[in-house]
């Protein structure tokens, strides 16, 4: 067959600058895959290193200030550098264009400036350390008017993240036209992949939401530099303007972080249950619902800002109905696995450990959502828990599940499956022991943000410091097998190698430059219909 | 969690109850059922899929039941909190003072306070003034928490009802010292209360302008013995030749009058090499150039 020796998109250009400078749109979510994995183990770092200086009360490792600038940083990597772009600049460049059957994204060249406006970001984000008074110590939600007085360096950081914004709004614009225009002949709008639709209500969010955040920190720096008086009311600000626009952007932002996670899942149920999806229709238009009612909902991080009883009241209904969805979602995949015929396999382990945990996140979510319980716990560890367990054990666990899904499609290789199911055992146990005693202390009254704490929360943080030694082993064998995997002689991986139905199981791996060495075939009945096409 | 000690810990720990109790039902009922079909319907036992592509009776099902267990929440959640804004006409108001990293109150006496003290079983309205940036007023054992925002008046009111002396801790990020921000609530019976109200504290012998300064928390940031906080030292400052950087250019000032003058008004214009600025607030609208003139007096005298 003269498929077999057609060259891969590996193959076709060799050398850094066929890298640097390629519009296709899976080398540049490689570029992204790489770059973003850099800066996520910055951040794991970081994160380690906080752990260990509350490991005991006072002072273990550092003072209050470098402590302060730690959890900034930590928390800007995390969210602008990892977790915003992760699925969708990764995933979502290299499979969308084949889940639908194309040959690349809309506009491949917006695509690879997407990709060096997040290097410039990055950059700028990171050169804070070396240059000016210091990274900033604001806390990554740069809350006025501290973030106005504070001599360290707010002002580059904040650009970086005007700068990173542009990055997202490409991908997110790119990803619409996308789905839009490029479906292949067949692939109607409910013929697409849930990863497909996952991918478009994140991109709406994208698009609409991220110039707000662009705008509002553009007047962080107008303040600081100019001071214009917009935020710090010793100069005629308002604070409290600065929280509405910040979390008007930075609420759907959540839902930027997450709804591609759910794509991710409602992929790995069914080819690892080998049926279809239970309720497609209903998993694709929760992510639409989810997408729209997120808009509305970001009063809740300000219930004791002294909003009006009115709006407090308001912004709680809801946030309680955008759970609604959310649970939908829980339900179907739940049900996916009614009568499969299920292969347990290292993907599919994470998307268990998902479901399991982003519960934890989402529930512990309606505490918060609840005008009573959220006045004890707002700002305290039991937030800094839920955040975690959404974010890290739902997007994070759903990106290494993506990651170990698509390792033998993207580079026809594969790691050993053995120590990758031991590696989620000891990610999952370190996880759990890590931030589960988060959600304790912070039921317990220990704010969040603090370098030092009452001898009365000890014990839940030393545990918790504790989870993070076991989850930074279970990451680093994780890790170290998907790289060994690259190595050795190269197994024979074929097309389908877990069974899938989805398109991009019907090319080559790794895939020619073109995506298909032949015309693929649109599944018979619904995308997930294995019955009809197995 | 420590038991409440005011008469909204019933009301929240209530909605915490419901909530926790239906999540924690939810959680181990799907992880269970996750756990069970996971082994039921694995490929050795059951090699063959049914492809059951939905059922819309159990979409409705399990859309209509989460939507009333949300809107049971929502009423637990709303009906605790309901009392946090409804103060009653008696309450006794204390004005509490939130700045870098320090908490302070002023009775309607005007009496001052690094602690607060309040009477049990009485309700008590705290007004919430922050003077530089956001802080948040947190009582764990009240289950209270309410942010001091710069420029705006925000209140909460408690009612304790559990002698005792309760941690305050700040729960807004506001710099350096964030997490030393603390002080306590002490809850005595009426008759201690109005003891300690009417205790003057015996400032007579102390300099006017150490009084000032203490209840500007001057000292949160600078020592009297020559240790190190966010800002440099007392200890003999006056007539000290320092380093300061000025506009971005270092130069050599010697500390008189005329410095710390400028230093509390604008005290951005000179920073001590070594020393981060944007920290302090300008004083040139709470002091009066008298008092100025008392702090420097009292700053001649630390050796």
């Amino acid at each position: 067959m003269a498929a077999t020796t057609e060259l891969n998109f590996f193959q076709v250009k060799k050398g850094l600058f066929s890298w640097i400078f390629s519009v296709d749109h899976k080398r540049v979510g490689l570029l992204y895959l790489y770059s973003i994995m850099a800066f996520f183990l910055v951040g794991v770092i970081l994160g380690v290193l906080m752990r260990l200086e509350l490991l005991n009360p006072g002072k273990d490792l550092m003072e209050a200030k470098t402590y302060n600038q730690v959890f900034t940083m930590h928390g800007v990597i995390m969210i602008f550098l990892f977790i915003i772009p992760s699925i969708p600049a990764v995933f979502g460049n290299f499979f969308l264009p084949i889940m639908l059957g194309t040959d690349d994204v809309a506009f491949p060249k917006l695509n690879l400036l997407s990709w060096w406006i997040y290097v410039v970001g990055a950059l700028m984000a990171l050169s804070t350390l070396l240059f000016g008074d210091g990274p900033a110590d604001t806390g990554w939600t740069f809350y006025a008017p501290y973030s106005v007085r504070t001599g360290t360096n707010v002002t580059m950081s904040v650009l970086a993240a005007f700068v990173l914004g542009f990055a997202n709004i490409l991908t997110g614009l790119n990803f619409i036209v996308t789905i839009h225009r490029l479906r292949t002949p067949g692939m109607t709008f409910f013929k697409m992949p849930l990863f497909a639709w996952a991918l478009y209500a994140t991109s709406w969010i994208q698009l609409l939401a991220t110039p707000i955040i662009g705008i509002t920190l553009l007047m962080i720096v107008a303040e600081r530099v100019l001071g214009v008086g917009l935020f710090d009311p010793s100069i005629g600000g308002d604070p409290i303007l600065y929280q509405h626009l910040f979390w008007i952007y930075s609420h759907p932002a959540v839902y930027i972080m997450a709804l591609p996670a759910f794509g991710i899942i409602s992929e790995l149920l069914p080819t690892f249950t080998h049926r279809t999806i239970f309720g497609y229709k209903a998993i694709a238009f929760s992510s639409l619902a989810i997408a729209f009612v997120g808009y509305f909902v970001w009063g809740h991080h300000m219930f004791t800002t002294g909003m009006s009883g009115a709006a407090r009241i308001v912004f709680s209904i809801m946030t309680f109905l955008v759970a609604i969805p959310t649970a939908i979602k829980v339900f179907n995949w739940v049900a996916t696995l009614y009568k499969g015929s299920i292969d347990v396999q290292p993907p599919l382990l994470y998307a268990l450990g998902f479901i399991f945990q982003f519960m934890i996140g989402g529930l512990s979510g309606l505490v918060l959502g609840a005008l009573a319980s959220d006045v004890h716990l707002h700002d305290t560890y039991f937030v800094v828990g839920h955040f975690h367990y959404v974010m890290f054990g739902g997007t994070g666990f759903a990106f290494f599940g993506a990651l170990h899904y698509w390792y033998p499609k993207i580079w026809g290789r594969m790691y050993n499956k053995t120590i990758a199911n031991i590696a989620f055992v000891i990610f999952f146990i370190g996880f759990n022991t890590l931030y589960f005693p988060m959600l304790i202390s912070g039921l317990m009254g220990m704010p969040r943000r603090y370098y030092d704490y009452l001898p009365e929360f000890h014990l839940p943080n030393m545990i918790s410091t504790y989870g993070s030694w076991i989850l930074a082993t279970g990451l680093v064998l994780m890790l170290g097998n998907l790289i060994a995997g690259f190595f050795g002689p190269k197994p024979e991986i074929g097309r389908n190698y877990w069974g899938g139905i989805t398109l991009e199981w019907q090319t080559l791996s790794p895939p020619p430059l073109q995506n298909f060495d032949k015309m693929p075939e649109i599944p018979k009945g619904g995308p997930y219909d294995f019955e009809n096409n197995y | 969690m420590k038991n409440g000690a005011s008469t909204f810990a019933q009301g929240v720990d209530l909605s915490l109850y419901v909530i926790s109790g239906i999540s924690i039902f939810f959680l181990v009922g799907i992880t269970v059922v996750m756990i069970y079909f996971v082994i039921r319907y694995n490929k050795k036992r059951n090699p063959k899929a049914t492809n059951i592509e939905g059922s819309n009776i159990l979409e409705i099902l399990w859309t209509v039941i989460p939507t009333i267990l949300v809107l049971v929440m929502f009423y637990y959640g709303w009906m605790g909190y309901r009392p946090m804004r409804k103060v009653p006409a008696n309450a006794i108001e204390v004005k509490a003072y939130g700045q870098m990293w320090k908490f302070s109150f002023e009775y309607s006496n005007g009496k001052l306070s690094d602690s607060l003290v309040v009477p049990i079983d009485q309700p008590v309205k705290l007004l919430l003034i922050s003077k530089d940036v956001n802080h948040s007023f947190y009582i764990p054992a009240f289950r209270l928490k309410e942010d001091l925002i710069p420029g705006k008046n925000n209140f909460l009111w408690f009612e304790a009802n559990k002698a005792g002396k309760y941690d305050v801790m700040c729960a807004e990020y506001c710099g350096q010292l964030h997490s030393a921000m603390l002080t306590s609530v002490n809850v005595v019976d009426v008759g201690t209360y109005d003891t300690w109200l009417a205790q003057k504290e015996s400032t007579a012998n102390e300099h006017p302008g150490l009084s000032l300064m203490k209840k500007n928390a001057c000292f949160s940031c600078h020592t009297q013995d020559g240790s190190r906080l966010v800002g440099p030292s007392f200890k003999g400052v006056f007539g000290k030749t320092e380093t300061v950087e000025t506009d971005g250019a270092e130069r050599e000032i010697v500390i008189n009058e005329e410095y710390i003058k400028r230093s509390l008004k604008t005290p951005n214009a000179d920073i001590v090499k070594g020393y981060m600025k944007g920290l302090m607030v300008p004083y040139d609208k709470i002091l009066t150039d008298e008092q100025i003139d008392q702090i420097i007096d009292y700053l001649k005298t630390v050796k």
